[in-house]
């Protein structure tokens, strides 16, 4: 018994040439962008500043964080709420036509990798870029956040949606099929039961990373609590930079918390 | 049975042997209302404004029009910014990621017994996960200088934060018998946790690294904006210039490098699973 196994174990596939081959490549790699760490930029004040940073954060503003004119920190989170929402919203809608399109088992092949290509297209381009693009349609504020999240927001929301698509059970629709059912009552009781809570806990997902990533639209001028944030920031005014972290923080674990709550919910049904 | 369905009651259908069954009344309505409610709310808050956006959405393809044709001599500007952005997310995601492992394990049930460490690690990664990678970045700019090593900070902090809550999942999923069998056979509790379950995790592991590494290749192009080196920046300057043509050009530099890196590392993420 024991002489068998460890025959097996002698013949155990090898691929010793493909693994160091991978491994070189990756040393290679790992050494060809340590070029990028240079700490020729590093001034002498900066353990000074970080020491600020942190006595900033954990010393919040305090008149400012509960501050309830539109000015205070309360104010700026619930624009931001608002800016994601409507952005996941607008983003979860645009994100449908664009999934369906790009889904193999429902387009042809050449239309569903021009889908594709369209979507990683979408993504490729920075947050600030469509911020400026929009600020170009609606002027600065919240309005061109929103816009420049939804838009934001296809790439991944279109992938997951592609997935859920192609994961449909179509044996469901054959038996509806046969008990004679017309196209809008397939599409009632056979796919939008299958598609409708993989759709919901995606867009809540992507509501979440969107909180989040609000930071970015800050800098372009397109509403929530971003450009007070940068602004502090740069200014070296790190009690209040701190006031508006601390209520993000608060915020965006909250709203972790009770998306994972949906989302559970959603999934198990 | 909840208020809500002492409010709308279930219908009742009688089965042919006799029996009753009740379908619950849908709770649909209350959704869309609430849903609704919200979306009223964020409509007057963000000043959302349908006829502006359908008489004025022109507007937004004039830069990216402006942006075609791409100037193509102004690619040799943009070969340095870009590697350096790879290199950057590449640095980054290594250090997050290999910096995550150990914290990972603290923050497991089944490898840490003590549940006060577990807690504590696990907040910890919430937090540094709530962190905006452009603060981040920002702050890392303060101290270390303009220059790709504040972005290559960001990123690992980010990676760090990212890399260990999926590991530390992972880690609680796995199959604890071959462990404890090792135990069981005298092999010491580290000798355990390597042979019995790094082999478990590791195509995930390697296959989350992969997958932040990506992720990091696009968002590094926004860390520029903050000073914080790779393409960013002269992106940034670009626009500032309404120099679109090279805009575009570097957009479209940028979407080949990640369309390249995303099918190399969706490859080995399919051999990996």
């Amino acid at each position: 018994m024991n002489k068998r196994i460890e025959e097996a174990y002698e013949k155990r596939p090898k691929n010793w040439i493909y693994n160091t081959a991978l491994f070189v490549i990756v040393i290679i790699l790992i050494a060809w962008s340590a070029s990028c760490i240079e700490t020729s930029g590093a001034t002498s004040g900066g353990g000074q500043i970080a020491l600020n940073v942190i006595k900033g954060i954990f010393t919040p503003d305090l008149s400012f964080l509960f501050n309830l004119t539109t000015s205070g920190v309360p104010y700026l989170m619930l624009e931001t709420i608002c800016i994601a929402f409507l952005g996941t919203i607008v983003g979860a809608i645009l994100s449908i036509p664009v999934a369906f399109i790009s889904a193999s088992n429902l387009t042809p092949k050449p239309v569903a990798f021009v889908g594709r290509m369209l979507v990683m297209a979408v993504r490729t381009i920075p947050a600030f870029v469509y911020g400026l693009m929009f600020i170009r349609v609606t002027g600065p504020g919240a309005f061109a956040g929103l816009l420049t999240m939804g838009v934001c927001s296809i790439g991944m929301i279109t992938k997951m949606y592609i997935e859920a698509i192609e994961d449909l059970d179509t044996h469901v629709i054959e038996s509806l099929d046969a008990a004679g059912c017309n196209t809008w009552q397939k599409i009632r009781y056979g796919i939008l039961p299958q598609l409708l809570p993989n759709f919901a806990s995606t867009a809540i997902y992507r509501f979440d990373i969107n909180l989040r990533d609000a930071t970015i639209l800050g800098m372009v001028g397109a509403g929530g609590f971003g450009a007070p944030l940068i602004f502090a920031m740069n200014a070296y005014r790190w009690h209040e930079a701190g006031a508006i972290l601390a209520g993000l923080i608060v915020l965006i674990l909250i709203m972790e918390y009770i998306s994972t709550k949906i989302r559970v919910k959603l999934t198990r049904g | 049975m909840s208020l809500y369905d002492k409010i709308f009651k279930p219908k009742v259908y009688t089965l042919p042997n006799g029996k009753s069954v009740e379908k619950k009344a849908s709770r649909a309505p209350i959704y869309v209302i609430v849903i609704l409610l919200m979306c009223a709310l964020s409509v007057k808050i963000t000043g959302f404004d349908m006829q502006m956006l359908v008489s004025r959405i022109g507007q937004f393809f004039v830069i990216l029009a402006d942006m075609f044709p791409p100037k193509i001599s102004y690619m040799k500007a943009v070969w340095e910014p870009l590697f350096d952005t790879i290199k950057m997310s590449l640095i980054g995601s290594l250090a997050g990621s290999l910096l995550a492992v150990p914290f990972a394990m603290l923050a497991s049930t089944n490898v840490c017994p003590n549940k006060v460490i577990v807690s504590v690690v696990r907040i910890m990664f919430s937090i540094v996960r709530t962190l905006p990678t452009i603060v981040t970045a920002l702050v890392a700019t303060l101290i270390f200088g303009l220059g790709t090593l504040a972005g290559t900070i960001a990123i690992a902090i980010f990676s760090f934060a990212y890399i260990g809550k999926l590991t530390y999942e992972e880690i609680e999923t796995v199959d604890m018998g071959a462990f404890e069998a090792m135990e069981a056979m005298g092999a010491t509790k580290t000798r355990a946790f390597i042979s019995a379950i790094v082999p478990q995790v590791l195509p995930f592991f390697l296959s989350n690294c992969l997958f932040n590494f990506e992720g990091n290749v696009r968002y590094a192009a926004v860390l520029g904006y903050v000073g914080a080196g790779g393409i960013g920046i002269i992106l940034n300057e670009r626009i500032g210039w309404r120099d679109y043509p090279s805009v575009g050009m570097m957009l479209i530099a940028l979407f080949v490098t990640v369309f390249i890196i995303e099918s190399i590392s969706r490859y080995f993420r399919k051999k990996l699973v």
